[in-house]
Parts: structure tokens; C-alpha cells; sequence
């Protein structure tokens, strides 16, 4: 036992005092706050560039009338339209936009002048604006009265609840959980593979080097073998422990940095000033329960059960497939000679990662989804995938314990391989040869 | 006592037998070497006394008890492949093998200290061992063997690699740790290894042992009746059913080294009798037969008779 906790400590050590690990730790939490302050900082920008373009309009038909949106300042022009395009060749406005004395029954004949080409989304608004006001003045004609054609709008907004077998009601968001599976399930596809490599490397470099025969003159091949993975998960773990604080320190410092800048407040406050007509209020107001509702609903995701699933599956995922990089680093002679052993470990790994968008994401309850996370192989990131969506208890138990099985028993066989595989060199090593060496007796 | 003590060792892989009942002495404080050729099983037998791999049957005692996982701490081990961590520094690393082999933090650094100063190296703590020369790596490689001082050294063709200066410095530090109280194993086919250190051997071939003896026991074994004379130039007849006159050469001006061996049953003193009256003898020495003599002629089995006759007794 005291050989085992040297052996961690050396691998722990080794990997530690690099200095490439130290480049990675530090660089990668700075990447992601990065990435969110680029975010903030342009969709600031695409407020700020977001003020309502001005549209002068020349009605013949004095028919339509249109009041300001978000997206638009309408000035009317009473004035021939020769005349008002030279007034708008002078000005700084976006467009002009010339509504002849049509017939309802056939309308035609609108024109929108612009100095630059606008962009599809605005001139598909305009046109949008332009049928609504159509569509009104048909009910107009139809004699329905204009109380009535307000009432006909309503604003509403999906609010969603899932009901728990208990009968409690807990509000979700598909949304939310969504990216939490994915983000959480990616993240463990992403340690469980560079730590396994890191494994293997470390593997094949004992025995290239040929200080593995050495190591087990002192002790057992299986000490050397699991030292070498705990050591790598500690590291692994760390890792990751310094990534989360940095993380969580940086965003939340510049969240709050940039938090008298938060932009959608910025833009209501702007557009509630421009406007004072009940329907843009009524949008605020949705907007801003929308907001309220996605922070209620961040806090009412299980922090500590996320966390502590991620953690078990982390680990019991790094175990399993860990065990098998060994025994594929000690099978080989080289890195590129295991890649042909490497590739049947990694599929069921993939088929996990594959499960997650195809299945688990879009149904996360479903025949599929249930037995991706309870099967060992790929329940690492399927289950963590599925977790924030709520898992019943049972599932959970039953996919963990599975999970624990499952690395017990590819650590008894990669112990098996192990032994033997780290002091053959120059073997041709194919299955049959790995098998021959696990059915060797000790 | 006996350093170590194996019985009837027996070892199959998958498709082939590396040891066949294999059965050695190995007198505490000698300095043995294991022999044979390539694949012999001199390997096999190592790995099973370092308990990396299990033998199949046989029973092994090493200083009177039988062989537990407790004794890795007791044995020093120079595998015929040498290899040291190439990122580590050498410090570290000898720090890190000596612990493993069960040595406190404290001791190890203590004794590191010490051989540090014996090979005058102490400038080579952070050195790492990727940036060492050859011969460098291989000095570290000693002492990572010795530093937690066994009381049984395996050293797997120790000198391979070394250069003059540096194996003569590993032969006295051998010699010394001799001297204060530890068995050597060593596994060779370097001849002159033997004839100059070893005072124990045994030859294994095809996975058996075929011999074991001191070196004088196996040597008086061999002997062959042959004599090497140095005498005046003038050539002289012998009875040639009796003698045989292997070869004859002029080693100066005027002497001259014949070789003869006589047959079975003539002792030398006859031979120097019969020699006196027919030339002048400067100088009779019976010729032994060299270790690598023994060893080519078991190993290909082409031996002469008493070679025969040793292998039926065996």
C-alpha cells in the first residue's frame, strides 16, 4: 500500500512540475472568460448599433398610418414623391417608403427606396408591417371596429412545469438543461480520452525506456498499473478543481465589471423611453419575467447533485477506460502501434458521445437514453448528459453500481494483460495474442 | 547458509519450457556466475528470483527462507536492459527506486549523498537523465542497484556498455560490497568476467543446468592431462603411443613452447622426466582448461570425453 501511494505521488509529481501543465491550467480558464466578455462586449454593440432606423413615408392613400416599433422611427412626408426623394437624399435616414393610392383588393405598387441595400430582415419587416396594416384595414372594410381589433392581440409566454412523480411541480427549461447536459457530457468524453492517452503514453514510455523492469523487481506489476492511474486522476482532478475556481472568480469578475452595461436592460430602458404605447410595455415586461424565469431557473438546477454525479462519473468513467489504456500501452512498443487497439476502446466512448446529441439531448427519458446511461461503457457521459434533465434514483443507483462493476472488471482484465504485455518487447501482438497473455496463468 | 537455495525450478511459457528442474547453490558471500547462452533461461531464472514473473514448480529459499514479497527489499536487481526514467532528475529518480525498494525518505537521501561522493558526482542531483552520456546513465543505473544495500546483487551482464575506466571502477565497487558482506549474482557470457571475479558457477543450457561448482572444482573437473612446456630449440621425439604432440612453437631466439598431452593414467612428473634427458625445460605448467573452453564445449556438446563423462553423471 505504501508502494502504491509513492508510485501516485511520483506520477502525480512528474505531470504536475511541467510546465506545460502549468501553461494549460492557467490558459484554459482564461480562454472561456475571454470568450464571454468577447460575447458581452459585441452584443453591447449590436444594441448600441440596434437604434430604430428612421423611414420616412409618402401615403397616397392615407390609408396607412404606422406606428413606431423597435426596429423602425416612421416620419410621414406630406409632399409628391419626386419631391420627398430629393428631401431624402439630403438626410441621414435609412429608407423611404412610398405607399401608392392602391386597391384592397389588389394592392400593389409599394415602394421602398434606399441608399444602401437593406438587409433582408428589414425589408421582410417593412413588407410584415405593410400586410398587417393590410389585414387590418380588410377587417376594417368587413366592419369590425377598431376595439375589437386590439382585443383580437394577445402576448403570451410558454411558462413550463414538470410534474415529479411526488406530484410536485418544478418549473423547467429545456433550454438550460440542454446545455448543461451537453457542456458536462462533452467534458467527461474530453477527460476520460486525453487522461486515458496520458495513461497509455506513460505506459509505453516505461516500457521503451525499460525501467519497468526495475519498477515490478520492487513491486507488483498491478501496484505499478494502478499508482500510475490514480496518480493520473489526481492530476486530472486538480486540474479540474483550479479550472472550475478560475473560472467561477474570472467570469464572475467580469460579470460584474460589465454589469452596469448588461445590455437587454440597456435596451429597454432605451426603447421604453421611445415608446409609451402599452404594447411595447407589455414586450418588456414578458422580456423581463424571461430573464427573472432563466435565473430562477439556474438556481433551481441541483448544483450539489450535478456536481457530485460529475465527480463520480468522472472518476468511474476515468477507471474503466483507464484500466484499458494501460493495457493497451503495455500490448505495444510504440504510440502509432496502438492505434489499432486503441480504436475498439474508444468506440463505445464515442457511441456515449453520439448517444448524447442523438438521443439524450432531444429525449432525454427515452428507451435509448435509459440505456446508454445505465450501461458502464457508455454511462460516463450519457448519465452525466441526462442528469440535469432529473434522474430517477433507481436509474441513477443502478447505472453507478453498474459503473463500478464495469471497472472492476476491466481493471482485472487489463491487470491481467498488464503483467504480462510490459515485458514483452518486440512482440507482433494481435487479439489472439492478448488473449493468450490474459489466460496465462500467473 | 546458503544466499540462495533453488529447488527443482521449473518454468513453461505458452509453447516452450525456459526451465527444466533447475536446482542451484549459491553460497552466501560468493560471487556466482550464472552462464549460458542466449535463451538458455538465465533471464527466466532471474525474473523468477526477483518475483516479476512465478515459476511453475520448484521451490526457492533465499537465505534459508522461502521466497515472499518482503526479500524485494533485500535484493538489488541490474536488468541486462537498463533504463532510468529519461525526464527525471537523477536525484529524484534514485530517491524514487530507493524508496520503492523500501528505504526511508531520510536513508535513501543520506546514502544517495554518499555514493554522490564515491563517483565524485555530486554536481549531477538535477541533472536529468535524457542530457547523461551512456556511460553516465549507467553509473546511476549502479547505484540506483545498490544504494539500499542487498544482501543479494543480480547483474545481468554488468559491463556491457561500460568503458575500460568505468568497469574497473564497478569491479571494485563489486568487490567492496563482497567484502562487506553481500552474494553477486552474475549472469554472463563474458568469459573474462568470470576467470577474473566469479569464484562460483553454474552453466545453464536448453532451459537445464548442465553445471555448478566453484570455478577450481570445475576447472580440476576438465582437466584434460595436458602440459605446456617451454624448452631449448632442438627438437625431440616422444613415444607417441603415449604422448601427443598438440603444437610447438618458437616463442624467442632459442626456446620453443610445445604443447602435450599425455594419456590418461601419465602424470607430469613422468612427463618432465622424460623430458629432462632429451632437451633443456625452462619452464612445465599443466594447461587448464579456460572457462571459455568449458563453456564452448558444453554448450555445442562436442566435448571430449571427460566432458562426456561429466554430462552422464549430471
Amino acid at each position: 500500500m505504501k508502494k502504491i501511494l509513492l508510485i501516485i505521488q511520483r506520477e502525480f509529481l512528474n505531470r504536475v512540475q511541467k510546465k506545460s501543465f502549468l501553461i494549460t491550467t492557467i490558459l484554459v480558464p482564461l480562454v472561456f472568460p475571454a470568450i464571454m466578455a468577447l460575447l458581452v462586449v459585441l452584443m453591447i454593440r449590436e444594441a448600441e448599433s440596434a437604434k430604430p432606423d428612421t423611414v420616412q413615408v409618402v401615403d397616397e392613400s392615407g390609408k396607412c398610418s404606422f406606428e413606431n416599433t423597435r426596429r423602425f422611427n416612421f416620419v410621414p412626408l406630406n409632399m409628391p414623391l419626386d419631391q420627398a426623394k430629393t428631401v431624402f437624399q439630403q438626410s441621414e435616414n435609412f429608407g423611404l417608403l412610398y405607399i401608392p393610392d392602391f386597391n384592397l383588393d389588389k394592392p400593389d405598387g409599394f415602394i421602398l427606396y434606399t441608399k444602401e441595400n437593406p438587409s433582408i430582415e428589414k425589408s421582410e419587416q417593412l413588407e410584415g408591417m405593410i400586410e398587417d396594416r393590410l389585414h387590418d384595414l380588410k377587417l376594417e372594410a368587413f366592419n369590425i371596429s377598431k376595439e375589437v381589433l386590439k382585443n383580437l392581440k394577445s402576448n403570451i409566454s410558454l411558462q413550463q412545469f414538470r410534474i415529479s412523480e411526488s406530484g410536485e411541480e418544478k418549473s423547467s427549461n429545456s433550454g438550460i438543461l440542454y446545455g448543461a447536459g451537453f457542456l458536462l457530457g462533452i467534458l467527461i468524453y474530453i477527460f476520460v480520452l486525453v487522461y486515458g492517452i496520458q495513461i497509455m503514453q506513460g505506459v509505453i514510455d516505461e516500457k521503451t525506456s525499460k525501467i519497468v523492469e526495475v519498477i515490478v523487481s520492487s513491486v507488483k506489476p498491478f501496484q505499478l498499473m494502478m499508482g500510475k492511474i490514480i496518480g493520473i486522476a489526481s492530476v486530472g482532478l486538480l486540474q479540474f478543481i483550479i479550472w472550475i475556481v478560475l473560472i467561477t472568480v474570472l467570469s464572475s469578475g467580469i460579470m460584474a465589471w460589465l454589469g452596469t452595461k448588461m445590455p437587454q436592460q440597456q435596451v429597454m430602458e432605451q426603447v421604453a423611453q421611445q415608446m409609451d404605447n402599452e404594447e411595447a410595455k407589455e414586450a418588456i415586461e414578458s422580456q423581463n419575467s424571461k430573464i427573472s424565469g432563466f435565473l430562477s431557473q439556474m438556481n433551481q438546477l441541483p448544483f450539489a447533485r450535478i456536481a457530485a454525479v460529475f465527480v463520480f462519473y468522472f472518476l468511474g468513467g476515468y477507471l474503466l477506460y483507464g484500466a484499458l489504456f494501460a493495457a493497451v500501452g503495455s500490448a505495444v512498443d510504440s504510440i502509432q502501434e496502438s492505434q489499432q487497439f486503441q480504436f475498439p476502446i474508444t468506440l463505445p466512448l464515442l457511441i456515449g458521445y453520439m448517444g448524447l446529441f442523438l438521443f439524450i439531448l432531444r429525449d432525454p427519458h427515452g428507451p435509448v437514453s435509459f440505456w446508454l446511461s445505465i450501461i458502464p461503457f457508455t454511462s460516463p457521459v450519457a448519465m452525466v448528459g441526462r442528469i440535469a434533465f432529473g434522474v430517477p434514483d433507481w436509474q441513477l443507483a443502478l447505472s453507478m453500481a453498474l459503473l463500478i462493476g464495469g471497472f472492476i472488471f476491466t481493471t482485472w482484465v487489463a491487470g491481467r494483460i498488464y503483467r504480462v504485455g510490459i515485458l514483452m518487447t518486440g512482440t507482433k501482438v494481435n487479439y489472439k495474442v492478448l488473449a493468450k497473455w490474459f489466460m496465462l496463468k500467473n | 547458509m546458503e544466499a540462495l537455495l533453488a529447488k527443482n525450478v521449473t518454468k513453461h511459457y505458452a509453447n516452450h519450457l525456459a526451465l527444466s528442474d533447475v536446482s542451484l547453490t549459491i553460497p552466501e558471500k560468493s560471487i556466482y556466475g550464472l552462464l549460458g547462452p542466449n535463451g538458455a533461461g538465465k533471464t527466466t531464472f532471474i525474473r523468477i528470483i526477483n518475483q516479476i514473473i512465478n515459476s511453475d514448480g520448484g521451490e526457492i529459499r533465499i537465505f534459508g527462507e522461502p521466497l515472499a514479497e518482503k526479500h524485494v527489499s533485500i535484493i538489488g536487481y541490474l536488468p541486462e536492459e537498463r533504463g532510468l526514467y529519461k525526464k527525471l532528475k537523477v536525484g529524484e529518480q534514485l530517491l524514487y527506486l530507493a524508496q520503492l525498494k523500501g528505504l526511508s525518505r531520510k536513508d535513501a537521501l543520506a546514502k544517495i549523498k554518499t555514493w554522490f561522493e564515491k563517483f565524485e558526482i555530486k554536481d549531477w542531483w538535477n541533472k536529468k537523465v535524457e542530457d547523461l552520456s551512456k556511460g553516465m546513465a549507467q553509473k546511476v543505473q549502479f547505484i540506483s542497484t545498490v544504494l539500499h544495500e542487498p544482501r543479494l546483487i543480480i547483474l545481468d551482464e554488468p559491463f556491457s556498455g561500460f568503458d575500460p575506466v568505468n568497469a574497473q571502477l564497478i569491479t571494485e565497487n563489486i568487490l567492496e560490497l563482497r567484502e562487506k558482506g553481500s552474494t553477486i549474482i552474475f549472469s554472463t557470457h563474458r568469459m573474462e568476467t568470470v576467470e577474473s571475479l566469479c569464484d562460483q558457477i553454474a552453466l545453464i543450457n536448453k532451459s537445464k543446468k548442465i553445471l555448478e561448482g566453484s570455478k577450481k572444482e570445475v576447472k580440476e573437473q576438465f582437466r584434460s592431462n595436458t602440459f605446456i612446456v617451454e624448452h631449448n630449440n632442438n627438437a625431440f621425439q616422444l613415444d607417441g603411443g603415449r604422448y601427443q604432440i598438440l603444437q610447438q612453437k618458437p616463442i624467442s631466439e632459442n626456446h620453443t613452447e610445445s604443447t602435450i598431452r599425455a594419456a590418461s593414467g601419465i602424470k607430469g612428473n613422468q612427463l618432465i622426466r622424460e623430458l629432462v634427458d632429451l632437451t633443456e625445460v625452462h619452464r612445465f605448467e599443466e594447461k587448464l582448461p579456460t572457462m571459455a573452453d568449458i563453456f564452448i564445449s558444453l554448450v555445442k556438446g562436442e566435448g571430449d570425453e571427460a566432458l562426456k563423462k561429466h554430462l552422464q553423471e549430471v
